[in-house]
């Protein structure tokens, strides 16, 4: 069964990353900040970058073993790898850059549906055929693991939710041991069966987003997965519940426990407004003023002052919401994870 | 205030034009273009042109064989003293090109560095036309690396990493992917080492000698000609005068072209998915 092993150590400019990692036949995306060493991964398996101390193998075959003296040239590996802005030889028509390395485009071509376009040139091509010809060329010399750096930037919004579900089916198809970097959670999540957090060269967790998004290893992958990280302070109060302190004056309760300085983890999904202070089972309710309304598809990100909230574009209709005017935040106890605080270095 | 320093900018824009110009179409006034033409069939000059086109094209493809691949490095890899081997390949473009003499006879000549050595194999060099295509060398080299090292470098070093991680060996990277996309730098910085080679005269008038039919390129006739018979320098001096014009036409056409296909492709509306 394909199979990829990696275990880098490699100094870059600020940090050294060190990294281990398997995957199986699987889609593993890495996500992180920008200049948290994420290409270095993928350039390090593909050998065009060389690790200090570390091996690289796949499917117990070793492309490098810093111990044994082994460091194969990245030509005699098998990666696909699909570059940042996808790396298209502008100098080559659509089937030429594909069949680059050997064997056949055809088929490619008509399985990415872009057989009508073999002649063009990549600068006559949209984003989302660039990134399918980068797809078809990294596929064509049947590759034991794909490598695809940030392979839905270069698109606009619009085509990246159609594309993103293209890629997901062509991943799940491929079955091959696929490393995904992204700095994006929702693309992560949508694409992956696992996701790895990179900071800082380390990778803070390795799960699948489900279990990222429930139970975040600290407050950065929460914030990572598109939480509200909110510092302040908790201590516990009468009723078994903990108390936690924010912005001043601000005050939440929380079933998780915590003392001291602390991190409050709450997911904009999580947090529903309201015109009135509800009487409702919820024990949370923070006042605010609206700052901006952004719609996002068929849900609208509304930012307070303290955290964000992410409701139906229908919700926020009917109530008829406007930038300057105030509401009323509400999220349950429940909801409400705290996580140690000393995460911000 | 601003008309005066208008009038002023345009004057000095038609002094310097026309001190450029004025020597060019004198060479055209002074001698109508049959006379021209007539003089270009004498013998020192049917000599001294097949001399500098042989020359000339030895040279230059020395320095294409040689100098491509040595760009292709220099452009590529970065070592500890890379800057410095950048520095003295363009020290000759500085040099007075009787210094460039000089120095060659200081290698090649009899007793120079490599005499005895050149002399016990029983090669000769200074005044033949081995001396002339090395002067030639010599003096055009600088110019093509420059353009050269310049072009490799825009090549984005990615498609250089997309193309070993599709099997291409670096040998094949570099005829498939580096060598086609400088192409339009390495053709521009080939034409000028080409002029300049060409044009070559003091280098070889030192290294090399002007014996007519051996080592007398055209520069070294408008020399040697200029004196007896003043018409013939006139026409050889209008054969260059055309062949650099026809040289520097190219360059702009092609950089034009260029510009046109890169204008095309970024703003063309792209067949959208």
């Amino acid at each position: 069964m394909a199979s990829l092993r990696i275990d880098l150590s490699l100094p870059l400019r600020a940090f050294d990353l060190e990294l281990a990692l398997e995957a199986g036949p699987e889609t593993v995306a890495l996500v992180g900040p920008s200049g948290s060493g994420k290409t270095s991964v993928l350039r390090a398996i593909a050998g065009l970058v060389r690790p200090a101390r570390g091996t690289v193998a796949c499917s117990g075959d070793v492309w490098f073993d810093s111990a044994a003296g082994i460091d194969r040239r990245p030509e005699d590996r098998s990666v696909g790898f699909v570059f940042q802005e996808y790396a298209l030889f502008p100098h080559l028509s659509v089937d030429r850059n594909v069949s680059f390395g050997g064997g056949r485009s055809d088929e490619l071509l008509r399985r990415l549906r872009i057989e009508h376009l073999a002649r063009a040139k990549p600068s006559e091509l949209s984003g989302g055929e660039r990134q399918r010809v980068a797809l078809a060329r990294a596929l064509a010399r049947e590759p034991r693991v794909l490598l695809l750096d940030e392979p839905m930037a270069a698109l606009d919004p619009h085509t990246r939710g159609k594309v993103r579900a293209e890629l997901h089916d062509l991943l799940r198809e491929l079955a091959l041991p696929a490393l995904l970097v992204t700095h994006d959670f929702e693309d992560a999540a949508a694409l992956a069966d696992r996701v790895g957090v990179l900071v800082e060269g380390r990778l803070r967790q390795v799960g699948a987003p489900a279990e990222l998004l429930g139970s975040p290893a600290d407050p950065y992958v929460a914030e990572f997965a598109g939480a509200n990280v909110i510092d302040g302070i908790a201590e516990s109060s009468r009723d078994g519940l903990t108390r936690f302190r924010f912005d001043g004056e601000r005050v939440v309760y929380s079933t998780d426990a915590a003392r001291g300085r602390a991190a409050l983890v709450l997911y904009p999904w999580d947090v529903s407004l309201a015109r009135l202070r509800a009487d409702d089972s919820a024990l949370n309710h923070l006042e605010g003023e609206i700052l901006s309304l952004v719609q996002v598809g068929n849900r609208v990100r509304v930012r307070l002052p303290f955290l964000t909230a992410e409701i139906t574009a229908a919700s926020a209709e009917r109530l008829a919401l406007r930038p300057g005017e105030a509401v009323v935040a509400s999220f349950k106890a429940t909801q409400a994870r705290l996580l140690p605080s000393d995460w911000r270095g | 205030m601003r008309a005066p320093f208008a009038a002023l900018l345009a004057l000095a824009t038609a002094i310097a034009l026309a001190f450029l110009l004025l020597p060019i179409a004198a060479i055209f006034l002074r001698v109508p273009p049959g006379d021209l033409l007539g003089a270009l069939g004498h013998r020192a000059t049917r000599d001294a042109l097949v001399v500098s086109l042989e020359t000339s094209a030895i040279a230059h493809a020395a320095v294409l064989i040689v100098g491509t691949p040595a760009a292709y490095l220099l452009a590529r890899r970065r070592f500890r003293g890379r800057s410095v081997v950048l520095t003295l390949i363009e020290l000759p473009l500085v040099l007075p090109p009787a210094v460039a003499g000089i120095a060659l006879l200081a290698a090649f000549g009899r007793a120079g560095l490599l005499g005895g050595e050149l002399h016990a194999l029983g090669v000769q060099i200074p005044f033949t036309q081995a001396a002339v295509i090395l002067a030639v060398a010599f003096v055009e080299s600088p110019f093509y690396f420059r353009g050269a090292i310049a072009a490799f470098e825009a090549v984005d070093g990615t498609l250089v990493d997309a193309a070993r991680t599709l099997g291409a060996t670096p040998g094949r990277v570099f005829l498939r992917v580096a060598l086609p996309l400088a192409a339009g730098g390495l053709g521009a910085a080939s034409a000028l080492a080409l002029a300049r080679g060409l044009g070559e005269f003091g280098a070889t008038i030192i290294f090399a000698g002007s014996l007519q039919g051996v080592t007398q390129t055209l520069p070294l006739a408008i020399y040697a000609q200029f004196e007896q018979d003043f018409d013939t320098a006139l026409a050889i001096s209008a054969l260059f005068i055309a062949v650099g014009a026809l040289l520097l036409v190219t360059l702009k056409l092609y950089g034009w072209l260029r510009f046109a296909s890169i204008f095309r492709s970024r703003f063309a509306p792209s067949t959208s998915s």
